[in-house]
């Protein structure tokens, strides 16, 4: 255990994702705390370790030698930190073993099922399934789902308090029934929280109590009006501390280790630091996280914060199932050349098998890049469906997710007031040119209005989110949430500058945009842009231009149709792009060729590739500019 | 810091390999230690718990749910035949009767005073394991299953679709650079795992599974005969489940592969042995591949097939597993500690190889995969 410093000069936070751990150090440096070190190191939950510690281990003493202090003292981390040694605060992340893998019920699928999913999707898991009354399935079909899935917990939710309890105590036999088994190690009961109807507590207790781990919480829904997310969502961290997490290799060493503070899920912990940044800030913000395997998407409009998880839209191992998806020719139109279906199939295929290879020929980046376009497309498509009001009633949502919303269903997000957009996974993160960055969360989002950028330079977005969160009894929790900001918007995010996309559509060519920027040192330029065109102009991170948008009568950036707007324009390692390519619709040319010529020139007018770029779409498979 | 490179794929003449052999739940091992065995004999079995079917019983009986437990015919507990009525309502002075019969045979599991559901357990279904290689059972966990070991051959491909399965083993092409046709798949081939060279076709598959082929093992792969074989398009690489009459292995990914040659020449030396074949492929934490596994007669100092690599040095055999040069085989002339940039303009770990050929390369080493032996 870490024994609790008074002190918050040196911290260090670890995250054990599913390949790699990774450790960062953070030290206080006059009144900012700064990013000192990184280090790596494989995950070991598996054979032949089988011991998420030694991994943790690896990645601190990487840490360690990089930055030339001492944090370990054999296999104990040192604290409290001294001048030349140790730490005050360590704290992690998991996502080891494929996360919390969930399965929720309800019993409407669009009303108890939707909250529930959202309550687990909120507190970081993956949802395998959502089993609701009305869901079409039969009820032996539905049992042996819940056999075969083999969740990790199950939340158990349906019907309003004081309403029929038939329904949700149905839904707690189908489980009795299935008797479902936990995951992780046979030799424990299986957490199931209900929190439905309180009326039927009893019933449900009597169907499952000796059946399984029975956790009884509020429910997620007392009313129609009125979701209820938080009580269901702490005990879903209780539950995965309790019995995932204890059972998983090496994990009770590693709680010790973290005491007091919990292990979060991954995903829960990323989640916090945007809503953390999001309400500092008073900013409307989507995160969106592209891994291998899956994608992350995180929105916070209306103060109302929304996790979803894509389980299967990702860059290697599911690249194929991107594909499958997304169809091929939602793929072949991002491609600035032409190429046969049946290798570009192929080629997936070979990403898919052979998941660590990188694009080493600018042809495979561009075919990557097209790919994780209609990843992020899809994974952003699944987030709004899941980002919206109760349906059928007006409602409001307490504690944290407390919000007042009028209609019924409707989209949360709205892409004209989206803030800041903040992409990270290594397709984003690590692309060789930051403007490949912005050019995809570009075409995936189609951000509308003026909309900062950004992306999360090395993923430390989980061990900041963890530290944000501090417990109640830490007296640090002031200064933990400062360390986290900091790193935050030092170290963590890497500006790359702001897009201006006018909402509308016009004759090609006839002028979209005029902008006036008086750039830092009182220069003024103006830049005038079609309709199908793009601009970029250099501004740098840190600066800031005030400027004078004139849109053309049709199309709007945020004043109104025709209306000019006069607004400070963030610089970044891009700057400023004004995109007029059209919003509401985008569009891209269907006819092949013209749809690689227009590709070709958004790609040079904003320096997207070096020049190998223009050999290789003019090459023997390429167009013959 | 982490390996960048891919762990090669095994290709070993001989070793020892093990195999455990466990029940999914529970059950009887019905072999003892040091029991020589055959691939197809029974280690393990158990039973699973049955399928279970809920009756909504009071909506059929027209009753409340509080009086459905009085018009039961049966108790929990009590067996009932498919067909048999467990239930029984009389209405209008006994003039109508309604009943609830047992849509399977089965047990009656529970009775719901709240929903009006009977839940009744079908039968448990029985589940044998078997030894999947010829070989000796070496370890015998209680209950659980069993450790069987060979001495052999050991190859795994990179990609897979089909299960477990066993045969005699046999070359169909001359060369591995030889595509797999139709025209070399012939009647004697039923029962047995066949080799082909660089690629195989829908048509030699279809021609495949008419013939009774247990299994083909070839280079590669077109992803949309893949698609028309399962006839959807594979999303994620967790295979091993599909029911399509053959289980195919291909040892070098995607496209028209030739297979290596190393490969292809330790299949051909091994012809007319009995193989066992396991398609089953999973890429993501905890990576499985397809196997063959070809157990041998005789004993020499082995080390185990699963012994872990002392990673990528100077003189390694590698494959390229990317574009450009995927497939091309060569040894490793230098690795350069730092970072060099690519033609995408990205700053990667690199290293030179030279090819069969003589010609040499820069490549990422995230592109190779080493050739182990």
């Amino acid at each position: 255990m870490v024994s609790q410093a008074k002190e918050l000069n040196w911290i260090l936070a670890t995250d054990c994702g599913s390949t790699t751990t990774k450790a960062i150090l953070i030290a206080k440096k006059g009144d900012l705390y700064r990013l000192i070190v990184r280090g790596e190191a494989p995950t070991t939950v598996e054979a032949p370790f089988e011991d998420v510690t030694r991994g943790v281990l690896n990645a601190i003493m990487e840490a360690e030698e990089l930055a030339g202090r001492r944090l370990l003292d054999g296999e104990r981390i040192i604290t409290p930190a001294t001048e030349k040694e140790g730490v005050d605060l360590y704290v992690s992340t998991s996502s080891a073993g494929g996360g919390l893998q969930m399965m929720v019920t309800g019993v409407v699928r669009s009303m108890t099922g939707e909250s529930a999913e959202r309550a687990a999707l909120g507190a970081g898991a993956i949802v395998m399934d959502i089993i609701a009354s009305n869901d079409g399935r039969l009820p032996h079909q539905k049992i042996r789902r819940i056999r075969d899935l083999r969740p990790d917990m199950i939340l158990l939710s349906g019907g309003i308090d004081g309403g029929a309890v038939t329904h949700v105590v149905e839904l707690a036999e189908i489980i009795a029934a299935a008797d479902p088994k936990a995951r992780l190690g046979a030799g424990y009961e299986l957490p199931i929280i209900y929190a439905g109807n309180k009326d039927a507590r009893t019933e449900v207790e009597a169907r499952l109590g000796d059946k399984a781990a029975l956790v009884i919480t509020d429910n997620i829904r007392p009313v129609m009006e009125r979701e209820n997310l938080m009580p269901a969502r702490h005990e879903i961290h209780n539950q995965f501390m309790e019995h995932v997490m204890k059972h998983a290799p090496g994990y009770q060493k590693l709680m010790d280790w973290t005491d007091p503070n919990p292990i979060k899920p991954t995903p829960a912990a990323v989640g916090d630091m945007v809503q953390e940044a999001a309400r500092r800030d008073k900013i409307q913000v989507i995160g969106v996280d592209i891994g291998g395997a899956t994608t992350d998407v995180f929105s916070y409009f209306q103060d109302v914060f929304v996790r979803t998880v894509s389980a299967n839209l990702g860059m290697s191992y599911s690249i194929s199932n991107v594909l499958a998806e997304a169809k091929l020719e939602n793929i072949l139109r991002w491609i600035p050349f032409d190429i046969d279906e049946g290798d570009l199939r192929n080629r997936i295929k070979n990403k898919m098998i052979r998941p660590t290879t990188i694009p080493q020929a600018l042809e495979e980046l561009l075919i990557e890049q097209a790919i994780s376009r209609e990843a992020l497309r899809l994974a952003f498509e699944q987030h709004k469906n899941l980002a919206v009001g109760l349906k059928g009633v007006q409602k409001e949502r307490t504690i944290s997710d407390t919000f007042d919303q009028t209609g019924s269903g409707e989209s949360l997000i709205s892409l004209g007031a989206l803030d800041l957009l903040v992409g990270s996974g290594g397709v984003l993160s690590h692309a060789p040119r930051r403007v490949q960055s912005a050019l995809m969360m570009l075409d995936a989002f189609l951000p509308e209005g003026i909309t900062e950028l950004a992306v999360d330079s090395i993923f430390m977005m989980p061990q900041l989110g963890v530290l944000a969160d501090a417990p109640e009894q830490d007296p640090r929790g002031e200064l933990r949430r400062k360390a986290a900001i900091d790193v935050f918007y030092n170290d963590c995010l890497v500006r790359l500058g702001t897009a201006v996309a006018p909402v509308g559509a016009g004759k090609e060519g006839a002028r979209c945009l005029k902008a006036t920027l008086v750039l830092p040192g009182g220069r003024s330029e103006t830049h005038e842009v079609p309709y199908g065109a793009v601009k970029r102009i250099d501004l740098a991170a840190g600066e800031v231009a005030e400027s004078i948008l004139e849109p053309a009568g049709g199309v709007d950036v945020g004043a109104g149709k025709g209306k000019s707007l006069k607004t400070n324009l963030k610089g970044g390692v891009v700057g400023v792009i004004l995109d007029c390519r059209g919003r509401q619709p985008f569009g891209l040319p269907k006819e092949s060729q013209e749809r690689i010529r227009k590709l070709v020139e958004w790609c040079e007018s904003l320096d997207v590739y070096p020049p190998e770029f223009s050999r290789t779409v003019a090459g023997p498979s390429g167009i013959g500019r | 810091m982490a390996h960048a490179y891919t762990p090669g794929l095994r290709v070993t003449e001989r070793a020892k390999i093990a195999k455990v052999r466990r029940l999914p739940l529970k059950g009887q091992v019905v072999v003892k230690l040091g029991d020589v065995v055959t691939a197809e004999t029974v280690v393990a079995r158990t039973e699973l718990p049955g399928n279970v079917q809920p009756v909504k019983a009071a909506s059929i009986l027209g009753v409340h749910q509080q009086d459905l437990r009085e018009l039961m015919l049966k108790k929990e507990g009590d067996r009932v035949e498919k067909d048999e009525i467990f239930a029984t309502n009389k209405s209008f002075f006994g003039l109508f009767k309604s009943h609830c019969h047992s849509p399977v045979q089965g047990t009656i599991e529970s009775i719901s005073d709240v929903t009006g559901q009977v839940i009744i357990r079908e039968p448990p279904i029985p589940v044998e394991v078997d030894a999947y290689i010829d070989g000796t059972i070496t370890e015998v966990v209680p209950d659980e299953g069993v450790v069987v070991e060979c001495e052999g051959a050991f190859l795994q491909g990179i990609f897979g679709v089909g299960g477990e399965t066993v045969g005699l083993l046999q070359v169909a092409t001359k060369g591995p650079d030889e595509e797999l046709t139709e025209g070399h798949i012939r009647p004697e081939h039923r029962g047995k795992v066949i080799v082909g060279g660089s690629l195989v076709r829908i048509p030699a598959l279809r021609k495949a599974v008419e013939a009774g082929v247990k299994a083909i093992v070839v280079g590669g792969l077109d992803d949309q005969d893949l698609r028309a074989l399962l006839g959807y398009d594979l999303g994620v690489a967790i295979t091993g489940t599909e029911t399509i009459g053959c289980t195919v292995v291909i040892t070098e990914g995607f496209g028209a592969m030739t297979m290596a040659r190393r490969t292809f020449d330790l299949l051909r030396s091994q012809e007319g042995q009995k193989v066992s074949v396991n398609g089953a492929t999973q890429i993501r934490a905890g990576v499985m591949r397809p196997e063959i596994v070809i157990p041998l007669a005789g004993s020499k100092s082995l080390r185990p097939a699963e012994s872990l690599s002392e990673g990528l040095t100077v003189g390694s055999q590698i494959r390229v597993i990317r574009m450009p040069h995927f497939g091309r085989l060569g040894v490793v002339r230098d690795l350069p500690p730092e970072l060099q940039k690519l033609e995408t303009e990205a700053l990667v770990r690199v290293l030179r190889v030279r090819f069969e050929s003589g010609e040499e390369a820069v490549l990422p080493r995230a592109n190779v995969e080493m050739i182990e032996s």
